[in-house]
């Protein structure tokens, strides 16, 4: 018998985690419909129309250069999600696999890979970018590096210290008694076992990638112009932050609901991939 | 009153034992050190025992007095950074410094184990059925297909009600008992020559225990397969095995026959554990009796008997070096063991039968 239709039935059911999943479709949506359809084309110059409120034509209005402030927003979303999927997957790839050898090996392996991640930590992520931004120059993929560097050792960290509460279980002694090695234990009992506490952290840091991608995009160090991105949109809106506040409300607006949603998904999928509570429906 | 029958002599080890081709597990003066943030302690001092194909030994005492450390000994499961010395031979082979590569074909293969708790020892997130079949795809490289089919097999013959529709249920479906079942059921995947099982009935309530300890003895009769069952249950003991160790503060305090060691309770310990157990039928108002003070720190063991703090009967020699094994040999006793039945004991002589 398989638990899959209970999972959806409970998802469903779970308030949080269905208008988390609905914010974090509407960012997906905009990014992918952005790729073939946008109301104007997002670079396009038309400086006669600059700042037009809200209206038919321009249902958001135009910013100060006369870009349409929705196919801005679009097109943005693919900057903040070409963020969120790769640092995070930087991230898990080599802090999860740091995490599951430390726990496996103990000893020295272990010692050493938390002493790395220690020091990676001891640099403020917004250093490293700038340090990295120096080094190759302003830009979204020397952004998404640096988001993804400071990602590692958080998940290494993670890792670790749920592989190693797994680790001392008695039913990976039992795996041991049966005769399995470490891989196979890491693979076929410690990383099952920590999976959704993965996937939620995933989602947070996914949030998380978004924000610093917007900071530094802000700062000047990550997406540079013409690339459309949130970021970008609100370091433009400053100068302008009296004469229209609007311009930097709606990228504001869209990077809250994405953190948002992201965050409420992940809480949802800590709730609904806690085996205690699917236990009792 | 004093026996005067009872007579010690120097025990010569099992030598005659170790002669035959039938000896399966031979551990000598087995020591290991474990460091514990107060220090090193010694869980187990000089742990010698042997066990013979097709046979059941039961090993008995307290918490912390050494027996699931014995087990995890013979697996190559010690806690990290403890140190083993002395020797385990099974089946003619060294198993003391054995590395990983070379352990892990024998484990849950030739020696297999089955663990207190059926609940935590099953991963909750696997089916029954994979679990039972993991062994196979470990040692014999079976397909998942043949696999599975051999589970089934297993949880029928550990008798696994609707065993078929259970292969694909997870373990919190599964009343406990029927969680050790399958705890069985992977251990004897394999077809071991040795079965550890480390307080197999203990989280299980008392009717189901007996069925389990009855599956236990038919498995061991059908398979002839050795058993070691580690128990602080007196009853169990009785009813499971043929010869007994009793262990307290890392070393074996008497060993021999199951109804010799019950009959006589050569060892002071013994004799205390017995006194301790409830009784049926005891005039209301009872006091249970206990053994006074409690097991001594593993870090800090006396140098003489480790159990001389707690014993009416401890002299000042009990207290000066550790006391031999020395056989027990009671013309009056009403079971003749012969040379089999041996205490750690200098008062032997003078305590006589037990007053129970």
């Amino acid at each position: 018998m398989s638990t899959a239709p209970g999972f959806i039935a409970r998802m469903w059911h779970h308030r949080s985690f269905v208008l988390g999943a609905a914010l974090v479709a509407l960012l997906a949506a905009s990014a992918l419909l952005s790729l073939a359809w946008t109301p104007y084309p997002a670079r396009e110059i038309d400086i006669p129309n600059k700042l037009l409120p809200p209206g038919a034509a321009h249902w958001l209005g135009t910013d100060s250069l006369g870009r349409d402030i929705v196919s801005l927003l679009l097109v943005g979303a693919r900057a903040s999600i070409a963020v969120g999927v790769i640092a995070v997957g930087i991230g898990i790839t080599f802090g999860v696999a740091l995490g599951l050898l430390a726990a496996a090996r103990r000893g020295w392996v272990e010692e050493a890979v938390m002493r790395l991640a220690d020091f990676t930590f001891a640099f403020p992520a917004l250093l490293t970018a700038i340090m990295l931004t120096a080094i190759y120059g302003p830009g979204l993929l020397t952004s998404i590096v640096a988001i993804g560097i400071f990602n590692i050792p958080v998940f290494a960290r993670i890792t670790r210290g749920a592989a190693n509460s797994i680790w001392a279980r008695e039913f990976v002694l039992a795996a041991r008694a049966c005769g399995k090695g470490a891989a196979r234990i890491t693979f076929e009992h410690v990383l099952p076992n920590i999976a959704s506490l993965l996937i939620v952290q995933a989602t947070i840091q996914f949030a998380i990638a978004i924000l610093a991608e917007a900071a530094l995009s802000y700062l000047g160090l990550g997406t540079q112009p013409p690339t459309p991105s949130w970021g970008r949109m609100l370091n433009e809106a400053q100068t302008l932050l009296f004469q229209a506040p609007q311009l930097a409300i709606w990228p504001g607006l869209a990077i809250a609901l994405s953190v948002l949603g992201l965050n409420l998904m992940g809480d949802g999928l800590r709730d609904l991939l806690d085996p205690r509570l699917a236990r009792q429906r | 009153m004093a026996c005067a029958t009872c007579s010690t002599r120097a025990w010569r080890g099992n030598a005659d034992i170790g002669m035959t081709a039938t000896l399966l597990l031979d551990v000598r003066d087995l020591r290991v050190r474990l460091e514990t943030a107060r220090g090193p302690a010694d869980a187990l001092r000089g742990v010698s025992f042997s066990l013979r194909r097709g046979e059941t030994l039961g090993l008995i005492g307290e918490s912390g007095c050494g027996k699931s450390m014995t087990a995890l000994a013979l697996l190559g499961l010690l806690p990290q950074g403890a140190r083993i010395s002395g020797s385990i031979r099974f089946a003619g082979q060294e198993l003391v410094g054995l590395d990983e590569a070379a352990m892990s074909p024998l484990r849950g293969n030739r020696i297999a184990m089955v663990f207190q708790e059926p609940m935590t020892a099953l991963n909750p997130l696997h089916t029954v059925g994979a679990q039972v079949a993991e062994p196979l795809r470990v040692h014999q490289a079976k397909s998942r297909a043949a696999a599975r089919a051999e589970a089934l097999r297993l949880l029928d013959r550990v008798r696994l009600p609707q065993a078929a529709q259970r292969l694909d249920a997870y373990p919190h479906q599964l009343s406990g008992g029927q969680r050790q079942r399958v705890g069985l059921a992977m251990a004897l995947a394999c077809a071991p020559d040795l079965l550890v099982a480390d307080e197999p009935t203990t989280a299980l309530d008392v009717t189901i225990q007996g069925e389990i300890l009855d599956l236990i003895a038919e498995l061991v009769r059908e398979s002839g397969m050795a058993l070691l069952l580690i128990s602080h249950d007196l009853g169990v003991m009785a009813r499971s095995v043929s010869r007994l160790l009793v262990m307290y503060g890392g070393t074996i305090v008497e060993s021999g026959p199951t109804p010799a060691v019950f009959s006589r309770l050569a060892h002071p310990y013994t004799r205390g554990l017995f006194g301790a157990r409830p009784r049926l039928g005891a005039a209301r108002g009872t006091r249970l009796a206990t053994i006074p003070g409690r097991v001594p720190e593993l870090t800090d063991l006396p140098a003489g008997c480790g159990f001389a703090q707690r014993c009416a009967w401890a002299v000042d020699a009990c207290r000066a070096a550790p006391p031999p094994l020395v056989a027990v040999v009671a013309a009056l006793s009403p079971v003749d063991s012969g040379t089999e039945h041996a205490a750690r004991c200098l008062r032997l002589a003078e305590l006589g039968a037990p007053t129970a």
